[in-house]
């Protein structure tokens, strides 16, 4: 990598700016999104900024099940966000759909619709998971950007207080010829 | 002034090769402020240099036609307009400038929010669309106020020419003028009890809706650099005069910084009003204020 490069994934590593968008969600991993904004957990201090406009945002964080109305609309929001890009799945309904499942409203999980790259779990997740798993997109998106990647997922990383060792986990997905660089600190999940 | 001296205060001194990192500074203090205000860390000091090289290595959706061609003109007129309004200013002591450089200081201070209002418009969006809208409601509401607070502070030491006005000793006028103009500088920045244009979470991103990657950089990047432009118009303003060159530098930074570091606490402590909130009360209050200092401003001509 040229020192262009070189840069240019240290930057995208240090500003992820996020959209939000509610897939029928029952809107309790959006206020813990919302949470992680606020001032106990403040993401900002990784440059996480909560954008208006899909056209601003690097990471698009998805919360719920995926109902039927709203799979169009996050096809259409996922192709407004501009390259390169990351999805996080936000709680346990865009995974599995959750309690929902097998029901004819829904159309889950998420991954059937679109290429997803870290997955929260909880129901909700904790915002200091939320945080991780933010963190984990942006190294994920830099470093698939720099070596110039397909959008596919390598594989799911699963992060959040269920998942005990979850740097390992998101470290394993990452591409094997990607030197693993520090991502600036992050709270640790609590128990 | 001639080409050479031109030049060099737009692309060195205090234009854009100065005037680009202090916009980054303020940028990220107003950030950093706001932050503190809410009991938050906040970004680290280098976040707005991130955003800046995240935003030029991101794509842009295709854009054809005029339209298109216009939507990627805009910013670069807003921020080469902002660069050539900080280059106007007067922050070395003798440093030359013109008869009338207040006037197409003025100018090029309302070039950035004109391409905001068209750019809103060119990109179609309906959230652009009322973007921009307000932002032309804002911008007749407060350059009202604005220009007349210019105008009573020039017509009372009887020069248009920045660098005479920023040696004359400061006047009674002179202190009304610098808060009438910092009362519309919220607006002008689009700084929040005024943050209409943009009202990020009401119409998504305003006139910014539509754009993406290293368009949006030069957005952020003309927003810095109005910052440096609108709070060093206070700065040159209310700065002593001295003739020590360094000093000059300092001072002048360490006055915006000051009005920045208001501007941004304001900001952090109001909620967003309503447009015709705003509007009244540039029309009611400050306009009332504006026509006071012209009238004194004209009266101290006549006696004087």
């Amino acid at each position: 990598m040229n020192l262009w490069n070189r840069l240019m994934c240290y930057c995208r590593r240090r500003s992820p700016w996020l959209f939000h968008m509610n897939a029928g969600s029952c809107n309790g991993c959006d206020i813990e999104l919302i949470a992680s904004l606020t001032p106990r957990y403040d993401a900002e201090q990784l440059g996480v900024r909560l954008e208006g406009s899909p056209r601003h945002a690097d990471i698009l964080c998805i919360t719920g099940p995926v109902t039927h109305n709203s799979v169009q609309a996050i096809k259409t929001v996922y192709g407004q966000v501009c390259g390169p890009k990351a999805v996080v799945a936000i709680g346990s309904c865009p995974a599995t759909t959750n309690v929902f499942i097998d029901s004819r409203t829904v159309d889950g999980p998420l991954n059937k619709h679109i290429p997803v790259d870290v997955f929260v779990p909880g129901c909700p997740p904790r915002p200091d998971a939320i945080i991780l798993g933010v963190a984990k997109a942006a190294e994920i998106l830099a470093n698939r950007a720099a070596l110039k990647l397909p959008v596919e997922p390598v594989a799911m990383p699963l992060v959040g207080p269920g998942c005990g060792d979850a740097c390992a986990c998101a470290a394993a997905t990452a591409p094997a010829t990607v030197a693993s660089a520090p991502v600036p600190a992050a709270r640790e999940a609590q128990p | 002034m001639n080409l050479t001296t031109a030049l060099a205060r737009f692309l060195i001194f205090p234009g854009l090769l100065f005037a680009v990192p202090v916009a980054w500074f303020f940028l990220w203090v107003e950030r950093k402020a706001v932050a503190l205000m809410q009991g938050r860390i906040g970004p680290p000091f280098m976040q707005p240099v991130y955003d800046f090289v995240k935003l030029l290595g991101k794509d842009t959706p295709p854009r054809s036609g005029v339209a298109g061609l216009l939507m990627r003109m805009w910013p670069l007129i807003a921020v080469s307009a902002a660069a050539g309004a900080v280059g106007l200013l007067p922050v070395l002591p003798s440093s030359g400038g013109f008869e009338g450089d207040l006037i197409l200081l003025l100018a090029l201070l309302e070039l950035p929010s004109m391409c905001i209002i068209a750019a809103g418009f060119s990109s179609r969006s309906i959230f652009g669309e009322i973007g921009s809208a307000r932002e032309a409601v804002l911008s007749v509401a407060y350059n009202v106020v604005f220009l007349l607070a210019i105008v009573s502070i020039a017509a009372s030491q009887h020069t248009f020419r920045l660098e005479a006005l920023a040696q004359l000793p400061a006047s009674p006028l002179r202190w009304l003028g610098v808060l009438a103009i910092l009362v519309c500088l919220p607006a002008k920045l689009h700084l929040n009890p005024f943050s209409l244009p943009n009202a990020e979470q009401e119409i998504y991103s305003g006139p910014m809706t539509e754009y993406a990657g290293p368009e949006l950089a030069m957005w952020e990047l003309s927003h810095g650099l109005e910052w440096v432009a609108a709070t060093g118009l206070v700065a040159t303003l209310a700065a002593p005069h001295v003739t020590f060159v360094w000093l000059a530098i300092l001072l002048f930074v360490a006055l915006s910084f000051a009005v920045v570091l208001l501007l941004s606490v304001v900001a952090a402590a109001t909620a967003r009003l309503a447009i015709d909130t705003t509007v009244r009360f540039y029309w009611q209050c400050s306009l009332i204020f504006a026509v006071l200092a012209v009238s004194s401003a004209l009266f101290m001509r006549l006696l004087s």
